[in-house]
Order: C-alpha cells, then structure tokens, then sequence
C-alpha cells in the first residue's frame, strides 16, 4: 500500500507571544515542531505500511528550512520525502496550499493519502478536504481509528460530536486524523544514521509548473483584512475570603443565577 | 468560482431525526440580524425532508427562504453527495455568502466545496460583520483566532464568490425572531450520487458529555486541582452541570478532549461558568468569556481569569470545594 502523508512545520504556539501595541506575533526565537497532528499521521502511515507493506512518502509546503522536519521523519522510518518550496507559494491560503500539495501528489500513485486534522498555527483543517476535492478522491475527516484493511478497502472510524460513525470506502481516498489515533514512535538510531546523508526531494514551481495567478497572496481567494491581538476587559476584583465565606458566596450566586437544582 | 456579485446569505442546515443543529439556527438568526437593513435575504438550504415543523422552526429563526432538496440520496448526511448538491445548489441560486456551523460535519462538508466552485473559506470562525470597504456591498468581513487564540484574524473573499466560512458553534445567540413567512424553493438535482462510502454503524457517545456547548451550568476543571478532580466532579453532578476541562488538564490525559473549553476544545456560553483551578490563558479565556456569570476560585491573585470574572476569589479551591460540597450535600438531604 502507497500511503502519502502531508506534513507541516509550525511554531509552537505554546510559547508564541503577541506584541500586545502592534498586534503582530513575536516570532523571534520561537522553536518549530512538526504539527502534533500531522505526527500521528505519520505513525499511522508507518503502523499501516509495517502491516501491509508499501511505502511512505511525507509532503510538506514550506520554506527551505522545513527540510530539517522531514530529515526528523527519515529518523522515523519514512520512505521518501518531498519540499514543495518555491517564493510563490509564500503567503497562499488553504485553497493554494491544497492545489500544490493535490499538484505534487498527481505526479504519484497513491492509495491512501493521510492528513492530521488540523496545524495548531492555523486551526483551519481545510487542507485535507481540499487536497482530496483537487485530486478527485473521497475523503473523510476527524478519523480517530483504522479499524482494517483489506485489498479493495478502508474501515474506518469517525469521531463526531454526539457519535462516531464505522465507515467504509474503497481506494483511494484521504482521511484526516485526530492525534489520539497513534502514539509516535521515537527516531530510530539505525534510521538516524542511514538516512542522515539522504537528501529531500525539492520541488519548486518549475516542476509543478501552476498558473502563478493561483498562488500565494494574489491568488489565494481569502485575504486577511486586520490581525490583532485579543484584549482583555476587567469585570470585578478578586476577593480573598475564608472557604466558608468563599462557599456562601457561590450558592447566593447560584441562586440568583437560578443555577441550583429544583431539588435543592 | 466568478459570477456577477451573487445575492442572499445561504445557510447549511445540518440536522439529523428531525432535530435541526443549534449552529445552523445560531446562524440564520446571526445573519438576519446583518442583513435586516438591506435587500439581501437569509436562506436555508437543507437537504433531506422539509416538514412543517422543520419549515416553521427555520422561519422562526429569522430565514427567509428555504431551499430544499428531497433527493433520497442525500436524505442522510453524506460529505460527497452533499458536497455534490450543494454545488449545484450554488450554480444555480448564485448566493453571494454560504455559511456553515463549524461542527464535525460543517468542517469536513465546507472545504470540499470551496475547493471546487474555487472560493474563499474561513474556518472556524467567531464574529461576523458586514464589509461595505472597498466598494463591497454587504460583504462579510469574518474574524477568527490563529495560533491557539492568541492572535485574531479578520478575512475577506473580495473577488470571488460565495465567500464561505464555517462558524464556531456556540458563539452566536439563537433567537426566535419571528420572520412571518419563509418560501419554500424545492430543488431538484441533476448530479450523479455515487459516494463510495458506506456508513457499517453509529455508536453512540458512552459518556454524553458531548452537550458541553449547549450547556447552561458548567463547572471547569484546571490544572490547580488536578488532585481533587472527584470534587469538582461531585459539585457538577450535584448541581446538574456539565464538567469542564482547561486544556492542561486534557493534555495531561485525566480528562476527556470532549470536555475541554477553549480554542482548541469547545466554545461555550452557559448561564454560569465556574472556573476551579484554572489560570485563564487566553486559550481558555476565549471559549468562555462569553458566559453570562463566571465564578473563579484560584489561588493566584495574578491569575488572568479574574479578569473575565463576575465573582472572583482568591483561594484554596480545595477547601472551598469541600465547603461547597458540604453545603450542596446537606441542602440535598431530604
């Protein structure tokens, strides 16, 4: 089984401050990791190839030094790894980002294509949907289980709000996944050391070869109008009371909220 | 996808059994409320069987007008099927706007769409405002939070159309708005269904803590006490409310993802939000500041959620816990 995984390079927004008079994030000296997300993705992709067999190839869109994450995944067991880097594709929104990944992908066969569920810079989880529309598979989101393979299909299970849902569908298709889905493995030093002279496929537009009119700023379809940061009002100050006091305080507001039980 | 401007707020109606999703109507009564001063009309789009109930509910929220497409196929929730006939649905009413709660569904269905009719799409967004910038006319200007909340992004789709989004459940209010009449448009479809996939089960959640957003009572949980959670426990069972979680705690693992308030978990606006033990990073702050009463217990008199806080105190939530609970406990002695 072909898997592609698609990968991507985030701060850790842990540790991401805002300038609170200018709005801007503070980048400066903030660590990248591999979207937690996306490193399920991977594991799955790994589980699934140490069972049936196949290869594991990892994308990722991003500036040249996000070649450092995908050495980081030859240590943990991927087969192939491509860059897609290329200044026109700086500044493109989910819809661009989608047509190179769904562009690279095309150049390859494959039967599984796994996404994590959502970047924690950017919270969209379009990405995956979008990719799988360009490339004309079904997809399904918010997978928490692979519940089996076999030779024509996919059984899956979907996490919703109230349920989950056992799906099936034949391939190929995309699922995104929730990052409880597998717990990653740590590097390997055999895989550390063979593969810490492998080198990254880079592709850039010339390869891809899409209408510059669809990517980065000018041809992403959003744009952003203002970003600020959160600010915060003040209500009351906060009290220092005895427990007792502090207990009697938050049943009178219960009540008045009408927040105790009619029971009681 | 280009046509000349578009007209009217479209909006994905999710329901299931009969029960409409409360994001949807959130929506319409949102976009009646934007739309009330001018010409452009708020229309449900819902796929599956339209009976009086459903009909009279939609126009109670504020829609105007009701698509609706019958078609057997899409009866039940199918992301390509829907996927397929909401395009359609789009080529041919032209909407200038398609909005969809930001539910599992709403998340999975809205990026597919956009993909193909090539338009712009907002994720999980917070706030909603008309744009009439730039020579736009009632466009939407639509705001969400990046990187776990800390910073707010305001998006536009200025040359295509629809500009679409999906909308963070929760955050707007739903309210009757009696609208007098809302016409039905049926909507027969011409496209092949052929989604592949097959729905095998339905499990139901085993621990229905799923109605965290719908909640009117929520007693939240943060790192502080972490080694009483039983009792935070107890006082939410015992006041009928539903349990509450900062992320630190659902991170750690004792507390199920579901149950996590915030950015990344749930947005809510209860009647009463009481905070035990929870620091109150923007992260958190910003899926609960909305309540209408927030009770906060820390022992940190520095600590952030006293900012959003109706009744603030400075404590052991520990002991206070254990005050309470004797409190509740006697009170709910026959």
């Amino acid at each position: 089984m072909n898997i592609a995984v698609l990968v991507k390079q985030v701060p850790n927004t842990t540790e991401i401050k805002v300038d609170k008079e200018t709005g801007a994030l503070i980048r400066k000296g903030i660590p990248t990791i591999i979207n937690p997300d996306d490193l399920s993705a991977v594991e799955v992709a790994l589980k699934l190839k140490a069972t049936h067999g196949g290869k594991v190839h990892v994308f990722t869109m991003g500036p040249k030094s996000a070649e450092s994450m995908l050495r980081e995944l030859y240590a943990r067991g991927v087969d192939d790894a491509t860059l897609l880097c290329d200044k026109a594709f700086a500044g493109s929104d989910t819809w661009s980002t989608s047509l190179v990944l769904s562009t690279a992908l095309k150049r390859h066969r494959f039967d599984l294509v796994i996404a994590g569920r959502q970047a924690i810079d950017g919270d969209t989880a379009q990405v995956g949907p979008q990719v799988a529309e360009f490339l004309g598979i079904p997809h399904i989101s918010y997978v928490d289980e692979i519940r089996g393979v076999d030779a024509t299909h996919c059984f899956l299970r979907k996490k919703e709000e109230k349920q989950s849902m056992h799906l099936k569908c034949p391939f190929p298709l995309l699922i995104t996944v929730l990052d409880g889905i597998a717990k990653p493995r740590y590097m390997n030093m055999t895989h550390i050391f063979n593969n810490a002279s492998r080198d990254v496929e880079i592709l850039d537009n010339d390869a891809l070869a899409i209408e510059k009119a669809d990517l980065g700023i000018k041809g992403s379809p959003t744009k952003v109008k203002k970003t600020y940061a959160k600010s915060i009002t003040k209500k009351t100050t906060a009290e220092s009371l005895a427990p007792e006091d502090a207990a009697e305080r938050i049943l009178a507001v219960l009540r008045e909220k009408g927040g105790m039980p009619d029971a009681l | 996808m280009r046509y000349d401007d578009g007209k009217d707020c479209f909006i994905y109606i999710q329901h299931e059994h009969g029960v409409i999703e409360n994001g949807s109507l959130e929506l319409i009564t949102k976009a009646k409320e934007l739309l009330s001063d001018t010409e452009e009309n708020v229309v449900a789009v819902l796929l599956g069987t339209l009976d009086q109930n459903t009909h009279d509910t939609l126009a109670d929220y504020g829609a105007d007008a009701i698509i609706v497409c019958e078609h057997p196929d899409v009866s039940a929730y199918d992301c390509l099927n829907h996927a397929a006939v909401l395009t359609e649905i789009i080529e041919t009413h032209h909407p200038k706007s398609f909005l969809f709660p930001g539910t599992v569904r709403g998340r999975e269905l809205a990026p597919r769409i956009s993909a193909r009719v090539h338009t712009g799409l907002t994720a999980d967004a917070t706030r909603i405002e008309l744009d009439n910038d730039e020579g736009q006319t009632h466009s939407l200007a639509i705001t969400r939070p990046a990187f776990g909340g800390n910073l707010f992004a305001t998006i536009i789709t200025p040359d295509h159309v629809p500009q679409m989004a999906t909308i963070r459940p929760g955050v707007f209010e739903m309210k009757k708005v009696n609208t007098p009449y809302a016409k039905r448009i049926d909507h027969t479809t011409d496209v092949e269904l052929k989604s592949p996939i097959e729905i095998e089960a339905i499990i139901p959640k085993e621990n229905d803590n799923a109605s965290i957003a719908d909640a009117k009572l929520i007693v939240s949980a943060g790192r502080g006490v972490k080694d009483c959670l039983d009792m935070v426990q107890h006082v939410a069972k015992t006041l009928n409310a539903e349990l509450g979680a900062s992320r630190a705690l659902v991170d750690d693992g004792v507390v199920a993802k579901l149950s996590q308030v915030g950015q990344t978990g749930s947005t809510v606006r209860p009647l009463l939000y009481m905070a035990c033990g929870i620091s109150g990073a923007l992260q958190h702050t910003a899926g609960m500041d909305k309540s209408e009463t927030i009770i906060a217990i820390n022992n940190d008199p520095a600590a952030p959620i006293f900012d959003v806080a109706d009744l603030g105190i400075i404590g052991d939530a520990k002991e206070i816990l254990t005050h309470l609970m004797r409190r509740l406990d006697v009170s709910n002695t026959p």
